[in-house]
């Protein structure tokens, strides 16, 4: 039975991960690769790297960090962030990524959805959105949230898919950093309306946060940050208690 | 040992190597010909579409290459379905190893299937040590409907053959290279046949 993913976020600033974690058994909480080592071998069933650097010459500090995380860990990673062509894609790719997210360049330049799943195959596109509810409609926002857009949530999910992204990294912009459990009710709607997997990101503070998105968001994969980070929740507990409420998962 | 990944333009391959060489093998990225047939064990991954993937393998010559092989060769995702009959993405002609045409998913599942699934019925050398039920990793669209070659299946909507293996030929829906303690196993396994 395919399994329900725990996905961990990392934010990766030049080459090292930002916004701190706790860490006891690790050497250098900033290294990239052994945080993700320790989350590959307690259970992740994927990682997300997402690189806030800007400028060119960091961006090239990241295709370093890809292959080491390549080399080193034997699950699976998605790499977003910064991410504008297909040659960026193509880049990470061959670093070793497995799968890229697209975010504000995908609305700015849909074809570009088009053009690197056709070039690369669906599988490894995957688009992230961001969008927030104002007056009851959601909408879609840009730079990590920052510029509002009108198009809708449900109609630009439904043009990505159409497009040929292999899946969707929901964040809900309201539910982010409240840890007061995730947008369930848009990512239902989601979840029934297309037909790729959904990513539920913004919200997660405890165990049954994760529980509610599988089962009442019926999303496919959960990805959340600070709450792995600071080990507020130990993935081995959390797939233990899905389990329990009878959810598939990886143990 | 001398092991040789096919280097013919698909997709990620660096993290092939990279999983050879975390069992203390190097492996070498090539498109030769001689090169490949002089390999002990020979790899042959792919991730991307499978008319493309089965034009640059024609440009190459390596579509009458890889089915004379002798030694043992790992198809990987892609690479396992191009070594079947047909493929129903872009309508390919595939290698005819594996008796058997793939398939594109009904919409009664998500397409793709994204994440860890479990193998069962599992019945060739590659899975020694491996428990049924073990899970792998998966990300494919495209899959190869159970027949006589089958080693390993799992349930997706419906049962369809993870693992295919005909004589030296094995090939793999799952990606060991990204299935933790298990495919390292599953390759390690491929690599001591």
């Amino acid at each position: 039975m395919l399994t329900k993913r725990i996905v961990p976020c990392l934010d990766i600033k030049n080459g090292r991960t930002v916004k701190g974690v706790n860490f006891v058994d690790l050497r250098d909480a900033g290294d990239p690769v052994e945080l993700a080592k320790i989350y590959a071998d307690t259970g992740a069933d994927e990682l997300v790297f997402l690189d806030i650097s800007a400028t060119e010459e960091k961006r090239r500090t990241l295709l370093d960090l890809v292959m080491r995380v390549a080399a080193e860990v034997d699950i699976p990673f998605t790499v977003g962030g910064g991410i504008s062509s297909v040659d960026d894609i193509d880049k990470l790719l061959h670093a070793g990524a497995d799968k890229v997210s697209i975010n504000s360049s995908a609305v700015k330049n849909p074809q570009l959805i088009n053009d690197a799943s056709s070039k690369f195959g669906s599988q490894c596109i995957t688009v992230a959105i961001d969008a927030k509810q104002i007056d009851g409609d959601w909408f879609v926002h840009l730079v990590g949230g920052k510029v509002p857009t009108d198009i809708n949530l449900f109609e630009w999910a439904q043009e990505v898919e159409a497009r040929g992204a292999g899946e969707i990294l929901f964040t809900s912009m309201d539910h982010d950093g409240t840890k007061d459990g995730f947008a369930n009710e848009a990512l239902e709607i989601l979840s029934e309306m297309l037909n790729i997997p959904i990513i539920a990101s913004g919200g997660a503070g405890n165990m049954q946060h994760f529980a509610d998105t599988f089962i009442k968001g019926k999303s496919d994969a959960a990805l959340a940050a600070s709450v792995f980070h600071f080990k507020e929740i130990d993935i081995q507990d959390l797939k233990k208690e899905l389990k329990k409420q009878g959810i598939a998962v990886r143990i | 040992m001398k092991i040789v990944i096919i280097n013919y333009g698909a997709g990620n391959i660096q993290s092939i190597k990279f999983a050879v060489q975390r069992l203390g093998h190097e492996a070498i990225l090539s498109n030769d010909p001689a090169e490949i047939k002089a390999a002990d064990k020979v790899i042959f991954p792919g991730v991307g579409e499978a008319s493309s993937a089965m034009k640059m393998l024609k440009e190459t010559g390596l579509d009458e290459v890889i089915p004379q092989l002798k030694q043992p060769v790992l198809g990987i995702c892609l690479g396992m379905q191009l070594m079947c009959n047909s493929s129903e993405e872009g309508n390919t002609k595939g290698l005819r190893i594996f008796d058997v045409d793939v398939h594109r998913f009904e919409n009664n599942v998500k397409v793709p299937q994204i994440g860890w699934n479990q193998i069962a019925d599992l019945k060739s050398d590659l899975f020694t040590g491996i428990k049924e039920n073990e899970f792998i990793y998966l990300v494919h669209s495209y899959y190869a409907p159970l027949c006589k070659n089958t080693v390993a299946t799992t349930q997706y909507g419906l049962k369809y053959a993870t693992a295919l293996q005909k004589d030296n030929f094995y090939g793999t829906q799952f990606h060991p290279e990204k299935s933790s303690k298990a495919g390292t196993q599953i390759l390690k396994n491929f690599l001591e046949i």
